[in-house]
């Protein structure tokens, strides 16, 4: 047992990002991801200038690109997907020459769209690691209220990230369970039981859930968190 | 002298016509500290959840009456009725649910209302008890289990009820966890209610014992009376941890 110390995203710093009050840091990060969204694609040298800001905002923040980067495998299926784009799209078509002689056919339409996606993409995501390497989740959430954000998808979050290590915890618990008995979760042949602990984790943490309830109710919850604790 | 915990003929059956307690009877007085025994499926829970009305004849299939201090377990008492009853749950994990030792302890007694510097004194008071003030800021999922499972009792502690009830105190603690428990759980001044199946904890702890299978009250009395009845105990699948023997055990280290 013993759940990790410190949040797998979150980078300890004291720099001037790091301190910055966390409702400016979410608005900051809203308004670029909005300006980088409007931004057309086909405008190269504003993209430039984006990635350019981001990046002096990481040096700022003394967060080494090498922590950020690989966090970014997130992003990968969404790439895979923006990487079919030319393949599949309508419109005039290039042709890429290939080793072996032969040529690809890419629709050019395509290839912007692929382009736009990728970039929009990546700077999002590059921004929202900042953002979290920057931000413990409690201050984010904290951050959000100050914002007026909802209540009550206020405490959800703060459920989500409550409970994020106990279902982490549990899930490592029975895929551990499963390797003893001979499955090996990287083989095919076994995603179908591995698709069936998804399922019992689902249960688990729906009960885990009911049983929190319970105990909230037992102290008196009546349907808002009180103001003073938070 | 009214009893704190008063239940009359407490039936009940879940909605899907699982029938777990047929007429409880239980009468526990201020101060006492009693263990309640049974088998697994003997309805011990169910009962636990009838103690502050999260299940009650209103909720389901049910018959009897529980009162707290003389005051009814109805809708309108809940509120009073959860802060005179703090239920210790099992998995600590379960019970603390805010992102700090404080705020979750500040949960209960902020629900009832409390504020600024009160709240603190409490919170604070609440977690000297139970020798955790040293960890008030420190996330909850961050401490050990044994810390976690003290933090738990701190927050229904926070509360000052009339009785504490402990669901499985011991479990998975180790042994030094489950004495430092021992030893907090002997210095509270409160009225308490201890559901186990740890029978020489029961037998430290609690001078008398309450054993319940079937979903009815079979045995009723002192703890070492109750551990040393051979045949009530093989009747009702309570068996004595190997190698341990209640009459061994010095008089004069028994409780009460």
């Amino acid at each position: 047992m013993g759940a990790g110390h410190g949040h797998r995203l979150h980078f300890h710093g004291h720099s001037p990002v790091h301190r910055a009050p966390a409702h400016l840091k979410v608005l900051a990060l809203l308004a670029f991801v909005l300006l980088v969204v409007a931004t057309p694609r086909d405008w190269y040298p504003v993209f430039a200038l984006h990635l350019a800001v981001l990046l002096g905002v990481v040096a700022l923040a003394r967060v080494p690109l090498g922590y950020l980067l690989p966090r970014m495998v997130v992003e990968v299926p969404f790439l895979l997907f923006a990487a079919l784009i030319p393949f599949v799209a309508e419109g005039p078509r290039v042709g890429v020459p290939m080793p072996g002689g032969w040529e690809l056919s890419l629709s050019e339409h395509g290839l912007v769209a692929a382009w736009g996606l990728a970039v929009k993409g990546t700077l999002g995501v590059l921004a929202s690691l900042t953002l979290a390497a920057t931000t413990e989740p409690n201050e984010v959430l904290r951050g959000l209220q100050r914002l007026r954000f909802p209540d009550l998808l206020v405490q959800i979050m703060s459920f989500m990230v409550r409970y994020l290590d106990v279902v982490t915890a549990d899930l490592g618990r029975m895929v551990t369970a499963m390797r003893s008995r001979g499955v090996d979760p990287r083989s095919p042949r076994h995603w179908p039981a591995l698709a069936r602990t998804l399922g019992a984790l689902f249960v688990r943490s729906y009960e885990r859930g009911e049983r929190v309830h319970l105990a909230m109710l037992s102290r008196g919850y009546d349907g808002k968190l009180p103001e003073t604790v938070r | 002298m009214t009893p704190t915990l008063d239940l009359r003929g407490v039936a009940f059956a879940y909605p899907d016509g699982h029938q777990a307690l047929f007429g409880v009877d239980l009468h526990v007085h201020p101060g006492e500290r009693v263990a309640l025994l049974g088998p697994n499926g003997a309805g011990k829970t169910t009962l636990v959840l009838h103690l502050n009305g999260i299940l009650s004849a209103e909720s389901g299939h049910g018959e009897g009456s529980v009162a707290v201090s003389g005051l009814p377990v109805t809708k309108k008492n809940l509120l009073e009725i959860r802060r005179r009853v703090g239920i210790v749950f099992q998995d600590p994990d379960d019970q603390l649910f805010m992102g700090s030792v404080r705020a979750d302890v500040a949960f209960g007694p902020a629900n009832l209302g409390l504020k600024g510097a009160a709240l603190e004194k409490r919170v604070m008071d609440a977690l000297e008890q139970v020798g955790m003030a040293a960890y008030a800021d420190r996330p909850p999922h961050h401490l050990s289990f044994g810390q976690r499972r003290r933090v738990a009792v701190a927050t229904v502690l926070a509360m000052e009820p009339e009785i504490l009830v402990l669901d499985e105190p011991s479990s998975n603690l180790d042994p030094a966890s489950r004495r430092e428990l021992a030893d907090i759980l002997r210095g509270l001044d409160v009225t308490l209610l201890m559901v186990t199946h740890d029978l020489p904890y029961a037998l430290e702890l609690c001078p008398r014992s309450v054993v319940l299978s079937g979903g009815r009250v079979v045995a009723d009395g002192r703890t070492y009376d109750v551990l040393t009845d051979d045949a009530l105990m093989r009747a009702h699948r309570l068996e004595l941890p190997w190698g341990f023997d209640p009459r061994t055990v010095p008089v004069d280290s028994l409780p009460g």
